[in-house]
């Protein structure tokens, strides 16, 4: 890029400075990249799998009866009179996440409704990007997250999440795995820390 | 904040500072019991992998082969972020990372920053620095708030305040932030952070993280978080700061399958953090600057004997296991980094004040074996001790009984009159005069009872020497 490097009025630009120190330091010998090995992974059912790991970290699973329409039965499950926020088309009946002024418009939102590109058996993380999001604090400021994945889109690892090119389509990208957490008091593990206090993920 | 306090011409007194934790029996029996939990809970994860050993010799392969090619790595993740109109700063110290931060701050008439923990915004003393210039840092991570308002340095890389118990918790956010000092439930002082903590993050001007990996191909700044505040602080306000050591970088996306797969089973013994979060440039509408910042890395990867401790991902798991550093808390270590990695990385920025630091191992190799990216560190610790002997900076009493040591050990005669002085003084001196100051090795433990005869008395009337 063209514009002036913010060490620029210094006679050697820190970047160069710094690439040239790197160069003139680097380790002796020959460390070759190794190429990366297929691991035997998740065995059994991927549905079953998702559903045990993804309990580990505080999410749950749910659903969809046979034959039943998926706006009806959220509905029927969020109650009524609460502030419900959707970031996908398929259900026109919630208002829409990107319908705020700013991030922080979000911050009431009692329930947000996203839907996941995939799913990971390993550890039960859904993959959410800025497409999916529309909005991305909707993850993070609603006090509680719904998250809509087909069971045919969960796949075996992270290794493999980590081959595709879905990382390459957005400029954020978040591998969420069950609601916000800490455990920085005395190790108590506590659901809700800063982001959402629970995660619930669909299968529709 | 402690690790920037004191007489910085001074050899730390771990040893002293240490001796201060241990006569808290609570503090300390939760600590231990605490830190060796999640030592435990990541051997179960270890357990769950077959190919663990396979994943560590991977992660330790990948990171030797970027350092080495580190100049190379950097230019490419540069070119990478720029062209989704990143900008990227480089910074030769902490000195250009704080000023960096400042004009960014004063183009846009920022006040206040949300930021996720980031060890390095510690290493450049960042936040004191910010705040003498008018900008107020809210630390967002939980942890990293209690010691903030505490006004401490985090004790641990991971989990920061981990040396402090509920009642501690309690009393630092009456002090502080309001809230009842009788009220010690974790769950509710969680909460009251939680509720207080929000607002100033919608009202930053600015936020800020630290960066786990950075991706050469594909530009990806990786933040692994528990807590949703690093996703919060990078995704309200206009402006998004990452503070990344130059070190973080990886070749491949693929590199993140076997780095995002051993970080949060070594660190916390879970599968994985909450939030494994990418970002590759900034929100319509939005910016993001990354500054790179050295800081003496580039100086540790020209020294033959501790460049590999560039590998680091800093999990914590060597603290976590290491029984000194379990038994004496962070903060004894007076030093940004502590535990076993501190030990190795601190002398490197200044080999006065934390020569003592490799003398707090009982070079078990713990940390060693359980080091994700296999790091020989307990190697390390050893190498730091003969180089801080070499330069003269080892303490008096240590440098003469070590010299008087040199001087038995290496005369057969000597180490016979020396050993056989030892049996009788063992048997004969009072308590008071065996005891002494001098003896630092009896100060908590018995001396063992002395045999009634050296090994060399009993060979020579057992074992007759064989005719050749």
């Amino acid at each position: 890029m063209g514009r002036a490097q913010p060490s620029g009025e210094k006679a050697v630009s820190a970047r160069d400075d710094i690439l040239a120190r790197i160069r003139a330091r680097r380790p002796e010998g020959d460390f070759p990249l190794p190429t990366l090995p297929q691991f035997p992974g998740v065995m059994g059912d991927l549905l079953e799998v998702f559903t045990t790991n993804l309990a580990v970290m505080g999410g749950q699973c749910v659903h969809l009866p046979a034959g039943e329409p998926l706006g009806p039965f959220l509905r029927a499950r969020l109650g009524r009179g609460r502030l419900i926020r959707s970031s996908t088309d398929e259900l026109p009946e919630f208002s829409r996440t990107d319908d705020v002024a700013s991030p922080g418009g979000l911050k009431d939102v009692h329930t947000g409704i996203v839907r996941a590109r995939f799913g990971v058996a390993e550890t039960g993380s859904v993959f959410l990007s800025d497409r999916e999001l529309r909005v991305n604090t909707i993850a993070y400021l609603a006090q509680h997250l719904v998250v809509l994945l087909d069971p045919a889109a969960i796949i075996p690892g992270i290794a493999d999440a980590y081959l595709r090119d879905d990382f390459t389509s957005a400029n954020y990208v978040s591998l969420m795995t069950g609601p916000s957490a800490t455990a920085d008091i005395e190790g108590v593990l506590i659901r809700g820390a800063q982001g959402v206090r629970s995660l619930t993920v669909v299968f529709a | 904040m402690s690790a920037s306090a004191g007489d910085k011409s001074k050899p730390v007194d771990h040893a002293g500072a240490a001796a201060a934790f241990v006569a808290d029996t609570p503090h300390l029996a939760f600590h231990d019991r605490r830190l060796w939990e999640l030592r435990q809970k990541r051997d179960g994860q270890m357990h769950v992998l077959p190919e663990w050993q396979a994943l560590r010799s991977l992660a330790s392969a990948i990171k030797e082969h970027t350092l080495s090619r580190l100049a190379d790595y950097l230019e490419q993740f540069e070119a990478q972020v720029t062209a989704r109109g990143v900008t990227v700063h480089w910074a030769r110290d902490a000195e250009e990372h704080n000023a960096i931060v400042l004009r960014i701050m004063r183009d846009h008439k920022a006040k206040t920053i949300a930021k996720s923990k980031s060890m390095l915004t510690e290493e450049c003393e960042m936040v004191p620095y910010l705040a003498r210039h008018g900008i107020t840092t809210t630390e967002t991570d939980l942890g990293e708030r209690i010691q903030q308002l505490d006004g401490e340095a985090p004790s641990h890389i991971v989990v920061p305040s981990v040396h402090k118990l509920r009642e501690d918790v309690a009393r630092v956010f009456a002090r502080t932030i309001g809230g009842d000092p009788n009220n010690a439930d974790p769950h509710a002082l969680a909460e009251h952070a939680r509720v207080t903590t929000r607002p100033l993050m919608l009202d930053a001007d600015i936020g800020m993280t630290g960066a786990n990996f950075l991706v050469a191909e594909t530009g990806a700044v990786v933040v692994c978080t528990n807590e949703g505040n690093a996703d919060l602080s990078a995704n309200l306000p206009k402006v998004h700061i990452v503070s990344a050591g130059i070190e973080k970088l990886v070749p491949r996306q693929a590199d993140l399958g076997v780095f995002v797969r051993l970080l949060s089973r070594s660190a916390l013994g879970s599968p994985i953090t909450q939030y494994t979060s990418h970002f590759r440039g900034p929100r319509v509408g939005a910016e993001m600057h990354i500054i790179l910042v050295d800081n003496g890395r580039s100086q540790r990867l020209g020294e033959d004997d501790f460049w590999t401790s560039l590998k680091c991902i800093r999990c914590g798991a060597c603290m976590n296991t290491c029984p000194v550093y379990r038994r004496s808390g962070g903060l004894s270590y007076g030093a940004v980094y502590s535990g076993p990695i501190g030990a190795i990385i601190n002398p490197s920025y200044d080999p006065v004040r934390y020569s003592t630091l490799p003398f707090a191992s009982t070079l078990n190799g713990s940390c060693t074996n359980v080091c994700p990216v296999k790091i020989n560190i307990h190697d390390q610790l050893y190498k730091w001790r003969r180089v801080i002997a070499e330069r003269g900076l080892l303490p008096k009493n240590k440098s003469l009984s070590l010299r008087i040591a040199g001087h038995v050990l290496a005369s057969p005669r000597l180490y016979r009159l020396a050993t056989g002085a030892a049996r009788l003084a063992v048997r004969y001196l009072p308590r008071a005069l065996l005891y002494s100051k001098l003896n630092s090795w009896g100060r908590d433990r018995e001396v063992p009872a002395a045999p009634q005869e050296s090994f060399a008395a009993w060979a020579a009337r057992n074992r007759p020497a064989k005719k050749p």
